[in-house]
């Protein structure tokens, strides 16, 4: 039963999977003045911060196994994702988190958190990018600092 | 180069399993995907096409021309039907491809997407995707 499948089995497929988080955030450095921070955050530098519903894409890459079609388990990804990332910030301000006590927690900076976390512990496929709608007009992606292919 | 992507969508049932695996191993490593009564999604297929465009035309690609080769390709394959052979997302893009690259002759295939679940989707780029993968490594 070796047919063209079969064959195919060794090729790289791109897989992503969509989670979601809520959290709220206040974009301010201490080290700019009020005037700065209001020209450079505008209301998004709102004293008493704001929230989103965040939508997650990450996306992994490898070569679809031969014996389960898979790039790698769902299961171990979405565990990991809700463990590892989900947890860590659903339902949480952002700006009280250790990674975001000297960074602003804007989406681009949320991003590469996000990416470093992945990277780092989930081994099971290569990760390619780290996509995240902030709202449903504007979304950030980080492919690491090679930059990608994507 | 211009690249058009053209979205259709059609619904199967598929379970996975390896008869090369025991009931056992099937079930832990496909979990409730292993359901042999099987399951169904509602796929949405996107297919990305490149080429230059085509000066009197304006055209990258005839989209009906496309159209119908999707149709005849994949949906009147797929659409409704029972999957076998560990029809994974990742295994049905790679089939898709297959089936695909050799009809397409006026633009070159560039991406076959296709989405299990809103919140589920795999690309493929082809088998040159992968050669160019491993040189860069």
């Amino acid at each position: 039963m070796k047919t063209g499948i079969m064959k195919a089995t060794a090729w790289k497929a791109h897989l992503t999977r969509r989670y979601m988080f809520s959290a709220s955030h206040r974009l301010h450095r201490d080290d700019m003045s009020e005037a700065e921070n209001h020209t450079t955050y505008g209301k998004c530098n709102n004293p008493y911060g704001h929230g989103h519903n965040y939508m997650l894409e990450v996306t992994v890459s490898g070569p679809v196994d031969g014996q389960t079609g898979m790039v790698c388990d769902l299961v171990d990804l979405d565990n990991f994702v809700r463990t590892q990332v989900l947890e860590l910030y659903d339902h949480q301000n952002l700006n009280l988190l250790p990674e975001f006590a000297s960074e602003v927690p804007t989406t681009e900076n949320l991003c590469i958190a996000i990416y470093e976390i992945v990277k780092r512990g989930f081994l099971n496929a290569h990760l390619d990018k780290i996509r995240i709608e902030e709202t449903m007009m504007n979304s950030f992606e980080y492919v690491g600092e090679r930059g990608g292919n994507l | 180069m211009v690249y058009l992507t053209r979205k259709a969508e059609f619904s199967a049932s598929h379970y996975y399993h390896n008869p090369d695996f025991t009931p056992e191993e099937n079930r832990r490593i496909f979990g409730k995907c292993n359901n042999p009564n099987g399951h169904g999604h509602n796929y949405t297929l996107e297919v990305t096409v490149k080429g230059a465009v085509d000066p009197r035309s304006g055209f990258v690609v005839d989209l009906k021309q496309l159209k119908d080769i999707m149709s005849r390709e994949v949906l009147d394959a797929l659409d409704h039907r029972f999957l076998t052979k560990i029809p994974t997302t990742e295994n049905l893009a790679i089939v898709i491809w297959q089936r695909l690259a050799p009809k397409l002759n006026a633009a070159i295939l560039h991406r076959v997407r296709v989405y299990e679940t809103p919140d589920l989707f795999v690309d493929f780029y082809g088998e040159s995707s992968e050669r160019e993968a491993s040189k860069r490594e």
